[in-house]
């Protein structure tokens, strides 16, 4: 298990607020999932964390990415769940996968040998470079939280082709520096993460306010705001003086279609989305 | 390490012979197939001073952990999957509640790349990992080593060979050559890794029924010293086929997890108040156990043909 899926748990805490505040009939929670799921290109591989990661990848694949292979870090190649895996390692993700393989083929053939196109991480903190922790608040030796740690997360933003992080946009999240580095970003910026001979690295951050990328020296920047979202709160939440493009946008709504697949058939008991 | 007769033999004498206190002790299983009912008994027979590893400590390794068991925990991510924290880990690690004890901390591909060198013979196992975290700062099993082939520095780690693993199965024959079908998680390396391999099944079945799907052989009975038929062996955990995870029991778990006392309660009940796995089934609700119960999906039969 990564930090992915305790993460994708936590970005899930207080979403309907910001639905009520941006009048609309959707949810913050279904908003990051369909802007999650439009990162994602058809035919690609796709390693999965469960809650909102899991949604948004089989929401692309109903919708435009119908060759989406899902890969689970338990080893499950090719995923096609009936129903809504309850952890990454539960037994739907294994019936009618195309294939399943021990922990140690999967990180080392899969993630290691470059299969994997996209990975989906979550953590504790993640930093103005993309660095995140998912292991201790505080001291290593004396944390003051004592978090799950990396799981897989560490191989996956170091193998996978790119990352995408999926967030709740709290200020204690988003320190300028993270405590502890579980999961290496651009590390001190772009230069950084390739004299260290990194594959890959962060392409988006999506929170409940905001889709963020990363400038030409490996710093996040604003790219646009969720409907209703202003740029002070993002300002509030942000633990460094955060840069907004020069043209930010506002965040496309999920569309009808969207929202059916989402209620109806992806997580009709409403597991991740009340 | 076994000669190919591993012994069929109840949970308690498994346990018994192939545990001492202060051994290093793998409970393997990707969130499927956990042995809970060796870990249970475990706790009933009062070992101290275990190194408990796994890459997913989850519910088995906290309750071992409250029940004092534990000196160390070697692992690589340690939580309730799908549910939180793991809480009496977090109290050990934060507060030493019951005791102190010692982390040895791993990534996912760090821990099992430890168990595969270790199950191949290898001094270490190089690693496309660690490289920009803070995690070798805090061990020292992970070291730069030089190519001995390039100009590169890459990570490596030292081979993992536990006293004692515990590993579950759908079924084996009476020598111990077994089928798991499903999520493998880290039980290919650790059951080739181990000393001391326990090996528990839901059902032992005649010797043909293996050999006629070789390839689905994933832990053969060589290295197998000890084989125990244990149907529901893994409950609250699954078995692919046989039962589903009884995910009320993994929610459950974050409330009775809330204080130590509360697991100690816990622990008189459903491990210390019983003297066996079908005690402890007995104790359940048989209506839990059905609802468990999965539809059935059969693979399409192979040809393995006959020559």
């Amino acid at each position: 298990m990564t930090g992915t899926e305790s993460d994708a748990d936590e970005a899930i805490d207080g979403t309907d607020e910001r639905a009520a505040d941006a009048d609309c009939d959707y949810t913050s929670t279904e908003l990051m999932v369909t802007t999650a799921a439009r990162e994602l290109e058809d035919g690609e591989s796709v390693l999965v964390g469960v809650g909102v990661p899991n949604l948004a990848c089989n929401l692309a694949k109903r919708t435009h990415a119908p060759n989406l292979r899902m890969v689970y870090e338990s080893g499950t190649i090719d995923s096609d769940p009936t129903s809504l895996p309850l952890s990454i390692g539960d037994p739907v993700l294994a019936t009618g996968a195309a294939g399943v393989v021990p922990m140690f083929e999967g990180f080392s053939k899969y993630l290691q040998g470059g299969q994997i196109d996209v990975g989906f991480l979550g953590g504790a903190q993640i930093d103005r470079h993309g660095n995140i922790n998912s292991t201790v608040i505080g001291d290593y030796e004396d944390p003051a939280v004592r978090l799950p740690g990396s799981g897989g997360a560490c191989e996956i933003a170091s193998n996978a082709h790119r990352t995408l992080v999926i967030t709740p946009h709290q200020e204690r999240r988003f320190p300028a520096e993270v405590d502890f580095v579980t999961s290496p970003g651009y590390v001190d910026g772009r230069e950084g993460r390739e004299e260290l001979g990194l594959r890959g690295g962060p392409e988006a951050i999506i929170t409940d306010l905001a889709v963020m990328r990363f400038d030409e020296d490996g710093e996040l920047y604003v790219e646009t705001l969720h409907p209703g979202v202003s740029r002070e709160e993002v300002r509030d939440a942000t633990g460094w003086d955060v840069a907004f493009a020069d043209d930010v946008g506002t965040t496309p709504t999920p569309t009808a279609e969207e929202l059916r697949l989402i209620r109806e058939k992806l997580d009709p008991d409403g597991v991740y989305l009340e | 390490m076994a000669d190919g007769s591993a012994a069929v033999t109840d949970m308690e004498t498994a346990i018994d012979r192939s545990v001492s206190d202060g051994d290093s002790v793998y409970l393997a299983g990707f969130t499927h197939l956990i042995p809970f009912a060796a870990g249970h008994e475990i706790v009933r027979q009062e070992y101290t001073d275990l190194n408990l590893i796994r890459a997913t400590p989850d519910l088995i390794y906290d309750q071992l952990i409250a029940a004092g068991c534990a000196s160390t925990v070697t692992f690589s991510w340690a939580g309730n999957p799908g549910v939180g924290g793991l809480r009496a880990f977090r109290r050990a690690v934060e507060d030493d509640v019951p005791h102190p004890i010692e982390i040895d901390e791993y990534t996912h591909f760090g821990l099992t790349a430890r168990l595969a060198a270790g199950a191949r013979g290898l001094p270490f196992m190089p690693v496309r990992t660690f490289v920009g975290s803070d995690l070798p700062e805090h061990n020292d099993h992970i070291r730069r080593v030089e190519d001995p082939f390039g100009d590169d520095e890459i990570y490596a780690v030292p081979p993992l060979c536990p006293d004692v693993a515990v590993v579950r199965a759908q079924r084996s024959d009476a020598s111990g050559n077994a089928h798991v079908w499903g999520i493998q998680g880290e039980i290919p390396e650790v059951a080739f890794a181990a000393d001391t391999v326990v090996l528990s099944v839901e059902e032992v079945v005649d010797e043909q029924v293996i050999r006629s799907d070789p390839n689905r052989t994933v832990v053969p009975a060589s290295v197998v010293d000890y084989v125990v038929e244990e149907p529901y062996g893994s409950h609250p955990s699954y078995a692919q086929g046989y039962y589903d995870r009884d995910n009320d029991a993994y929610l459950e778990w974050d409330e009775v997890s809330e204080s130590q006392a509360s697991i100690e309660a816990w622990l008189d009940e459903w491990v210390h108040g019983v003297a066996d796995r079908r005690e402890y089934l007995e104790k359940l609700d048989s209506d839990r156990l059905l609802d468990l119960e999965p539809t059935t999906e059969y693979a399409t039969p192979i040809d393995m043909g006959g020559y």
